[in-house]
């Protein structure tokens, strides 16, 4: 578990501001790396050629996938919303791939801050916040005719709309829980696994053959799931972030 | 799981910088990049669309040309066929008009030539009998040394030839 640990780097640990601690911690070093890695990767496709190099080509699916994903779900509306969905999901991917790096090998400690539900929690409620503002910018009191399905019978109403109202406001916390579970569970099987290839090669060459080589044959496996897994995760929660929009945007 | 045992007391560093690092990149990258990157794309689509329908626009008026062209040279050709038909019709025209003159001229010719030996026979035979009235006068006056007129002679002359 001391992959996920939190330690202030570079003597920061008492920085605050306003009374809360911002101290500059291993997390915040890979949030920067990430963003620096994100906006690396965007620049280099900023040639804006007509005829795209490999690069451009790659910053250009990516963008185009984020258009895409918004006009099927949300309509010609959706337009508006590619550069918030682009940087959560270009983010978020950055976040996932970085922590599986094998930065370990040359003395770096990777850290995967999706792994953190304070951060997943905190983009799960930007996301949030982003369907209510517009929900409510569009559509004023109206926007509660959402928790309030189409044909529903008149009697059904007060039943009906409490339910709603609940599944509408667990959102944030399922659309964040789920990229830190996901996350966080693919590090512990990867560190548990390595674990029994380390203390069965430590008991004896027998164990270690026996017990060590089949488990490293599955870590092999299992992190070729979990790139999938990052980039899975990372799509699942632009989708829903691009859904939910629909919701605020359109209504029912 | 340092997640939850951590979480009191890094859960205002961990939002700071997470508003600061993803506030920075919807800003930098998310508002200044990807719109100039989208209208790449737009605008790269936008002139492929273009070119294809100028392609296509090509094609339509080369066809166009091509078919023009098959008319014009239909028409020419009808057209020298016309006119050869035309000189070939004048041509037989000329020639029959010319042989026509061209008989009536000899016919004409002919029939003074006709004349001509008709009257140089008539003038001959004239002279004919005039040579023989003179002839006859003379053998009368040599025979009987009569004389007979001339009258007489030429209407004796006249007579016998007749009867040939």
């Amino acid at each position: 578990m001391h992959q996920f640990a939190i330690e202030p780097l570079f003597g920061t640990s008492n920085l605050s501001l306003g009374g809360y601690n911002i101290a500059f911690t291993n997390s915040a070093l890979w949030m920067v790396v990430a963003a620096v890695a994100l906006w690396i990767f965007v620049a280099g496709g900023m040639k804006r050629s007509l005829i795209p190099g490999r690069w451009q080509m790659a910053v250009e699916f990516f963008t185009g996938f984020i258009e895409k994903l918004l006009t099927d779900n949300v309509g010609a509306g959706g337009k508006k919303y590619v550069p918030y969905v682009f940087t959560l999901f270009m983010f978020i991917l950055m976040g996932n791939i970085l922590g599986l790096l094998p930065l370990g090998l040359v003395g770096v400690h990777p850290f995967t801050f999706t792994s953190h539900f304070t951060v997943t929690g905190a983009l799960a409620v930007l996301s949030f916040s982003i369907v209510l503002i517009v929900g409510f910018w569009k559509h004023g009191l109206h926007f509660f005719s959402l928790f309030v399905p189409h044909g529903t019978p008149l009697p059904m109403i007060p039943v009906i709309f409490p339910i709603e109202v609940v599944s509408f406001m667990v959102r944030p916390f399922s659309l964040g829980l789920r990229l830190f579970v996901a996350m966080t569970a693919g590090h512990v099987l990867l560190k548990v696994l390595a674990g029994f290839v380390i203390n069965s090669t430590n008991a004896g060459l027998g164990y270690g053959a026996l017990v060590g080589i089949p488990s490293f044959t599955l870590m092999v496996g299992i992190s070729a799931l979990e790139l999938l897994v990052a980039v899975i995760q990372a799509y699942v929660f632009a989708l829903l972030t691009s859904v939910y929009i629909n919701d605020a945007e359109n209504l029912h | 799981m340092p997640q939850i045992a951590q979480l009191a007391a890094t859960y205002s560093s961990q939002i700071f910088w997470l508003l600061l690092t993803f506030g920075l990149l919807f800003f930098v990258v998310g508002l200044g990049m990807v719109p100039k990157i989208q209208s790449t794309v737009d605008s790269r689509n936008a002139k492929i669309a273009d070119d294809l329908a100028r392609a296509k626009a090509a094609f339509a008026r080369a066809d166009e040309i091509e078919e023009d062209y098959r008319a014009r040279e239909n028409a020419s050709r009808a057209a020298a066929q016309a006119l050869v038909a035309e000189a070939k019709a004048k041509a037989a025209k000329d020639s029959e008009k010319q042989v026509a003159t061209a008989d009536k001229k000899i016919a004409a010719r002919i029939a003074e030539a006709e004349e001509a030996i008709k009257a140089s026979s008539a003038r001959a035979l004239a002279e004919l009998e005039a040579v023989s009235a003179e002839a006859a006068q003379d053998m009368v006056a040599k025979i009987s040394g009569g004389e007979i007129s001339r009258e007489a002679a030429l209407q004796a002359v006249k007579v016998a030839l007749a009867h040939g």
